[in-house]
């Protein structure tokens, strides 16, 4: 088989590519191969590695076809992030949450949070403490319920899902009004 | 402290102190942070970098433990005094190339170091000798805390601090621990080492250099995940792993000592017959000899020389230290006779 590239040498370096379920084959020779050396190691960058992570599956992409969801907040495309392996803001995480359950599995293992979160300032009123206290405490439940949500999404625990979220609808609803007070 | 200090100092995490300071050299932890309401770093325009850069400096310069530090404007500095930074660990290679709105605070004693404009709007370090990750996650603690009462950091209760890369969101915290293990090496062991501890979530790098697999013998061991693990759980799993390896590291050097003592000596020894004797040397033979000669000084084959000392000279030939110390720009031949000289003169004292 020739070179795909001289057409010359015979081709000894076979790459194949597989980019939507099309798959490509390139044959080229050794001396080509290494001419092209220097660009195809660039196709190995983090970046790179991290946007074939960063597919969105078929069952959780967006029906009809390829919709190019943006953040609302700085306009990066899901496009952008996958070839630049990186977000451009943090509401880039809120609008292109469908596909990061699937990449968080793949980078860590899982796709929820573990550990401790900002210290939330406390307000300068004493009047007020008793109730910042509680509702200091509910945000934290809150927060444990939605990591257990996460877990139980992620095990594909649908039932104990359904009533962790009831939970976290209630509290939320409690807390609002409370707010509301 | 004044940039031109460094030079004359010892970086903390080489001064050989703290628990098991022979095999590990260094602990190290990294958090990654983002201001809430800000574009990150690669995202967004050159105003908003600015403000980055002027609302964490009135933030960090306002930690008592930042006060005296030093802050450096990476654009003010030259390639060769970036270099510098690299090599004491104070910076990444990233930070110092393209250094439009990019800042470093580094505090009196290089514990601590915080960028500015990296990757993310604030990667913060603490850098300390010996394996004490626990101590430098409570100096970070205290850090973070001081900055938190002036700055709001990006985080979502459901993913955690939400950052630039996808593989750092979560805890946004790196623990890396340098450990030295020539006994390991030399009694073939390192790859079972190394597959053992990717299976266990961890990654191991070599620490000098980039691209060179493991100059020296040095390794640098870290945590891969930041999801789904709280930051104790990964300090605690990655002290709990360094102290396994370092208990097989002394079984290692126990092994050489007892059953290969002739080979091992001879190695130590013309490892620092060379060193005393070059008179043209290049940094990763000089590595590759000092390693040698350090664990020399673990089995007490040397005797003249201590770990601090062997560390201090570890980052002196180093090309930004040399040519700092010799007040001018050197070639990379002229080099190898500069570090050639420097080690003789720093054995013989």
């Amino acid at each position: 088989m020739l070179c795909d590239i001289c057409k010359k040498r015979e081709a000894t370096v076979h790459l194949t590519e597989v980019i939507n379920e099309e798959v490509s084959e390139l044959h080229i020779c050794e001396e080509c191969a290494k001419d092209k050396g220097a660009q195809m190691y660039q196709h190995f960058g983090l970046a790179d590695l991290l946007s074939s992570l960063a597919d969105i599956p078929h069952d959780t992409a967006p029906k009809k076809g390829r919709i190019n969801i943006k953040c609302p907040s700085c306009g990066m495309s899901y496009n952008d992030f996958k070839k630049r392996g990186r977000f451009g803001c943090a509401d880039c995480y809120e609008a292109f949450k469908r596909a990061l359950y699937p990449l968080f599995k793949k980078i860590h293992g899982v796709s929820y949070r573990a550990g401790k979160g900002p210290k939330i300032a406390p307000v300068a009123k004493p009047a007020m403490t008793k109730k910042i206290s509680r509702s200091s405490a509910v945000r934290e439940n809150l927060r444990e319920l939605k990591t257990s949500l996460a877990r139980a999404i992620e095990v594909e625990a649908f039932e104990e899902a359904a009533v962790l979220r009831d939970k976290i609808r209630a509290l939320e609803t409690r807390n609002i009004k409370a707010d509301k007070e | 402290m004044k940039f031109n200090n460094l030079i004359d100092r010892t970086s903390e995490w080489l001064k050989g102190t703290g628990p098991e300071s022979d095999i590990v050299i260094s602990s190290r932890i990294r958090l990654a942070r983002n201001i809430v309401g800000l574009k990150f770093v690669d995202w967004s325009d050159t105003a908003t970098k600015e403000k980055v850069v002027n609302i964490s400096k009135d933030a960090i310069s306002s930690s008592s433990y930042m006060k005296d530090s030093l802050y450096v404007d990476m654009s003010g500095l030259s390639p060769l005094d970036r270099q510098l930074l690299i090599e004491r660990h104070l910076i990444s290679r990233e930070h110092a190339i393209d250094a439009e709105c990019k800042t470093v605070f580094i505090s009196g004693n290089e514990i601590v170091s915080i960028m500015v404009n990296e990757e993310d709007h604030l990667r913060l370090q603490v850098i300390q000798s010996g394996l004490v990750l626990n101590d430098a996650w409570k100096i970070m603690t205290t850090i973070e805390k001081d900055l938190e009462k002036k700055l709001k950091f990006a985080f979502s209760d459901e993913w955690g601090y939400l950052t630039a890369c996808p593989t750092n969101t979560g805890t946004g915290l790196r623990a890396s621990v340098m450990m030295h293990l020539p006994g390991i090496v030399i009694t073939s062991q390192i790859n079972n080492l190394i597959n053992a501890l990717s299976k266990l979530g961890l990654t191991v790098r070599g620490f000098f250099g980039e691209g060179t697999a493991a100059a020296g013998n040095f390794f640098q061991i870290s945590n891969q995940v930041t999801m789904g693990m709280g930051e104790e759980e990964i300090i605690d799993n990655l002290t709990r792993v360094v102290r396994q390896i370092v208990s097989q590291e002394r079984g290692s050097r126990r092994f050489l000592k007892a059953r290969k003592r002739d080979i091992i000596e001879d190695k130590i020894s013309r490892a620092y017959a060379t060193l005393e004797a070059a008179h043209i040397i290049t940094s990763s033979e000089t590595i590759d000899l000092l390693s040698l000669v350090r664990l020399g000084i673990g089995l007490g084959v040397v005797k003249n020389l201590d770990i601090y000392k062997l560390n201090k000279l570890l980052m002196l030939i180093q090309p930004a230290h040399l040519q700092k110390l010799a007040g001018v720009e050197l070639s990379s031949s002229e080099r190898d006779i500069k570090r050639a000289e420097l080690i003789r003169e720093k054995l013989t004292v």
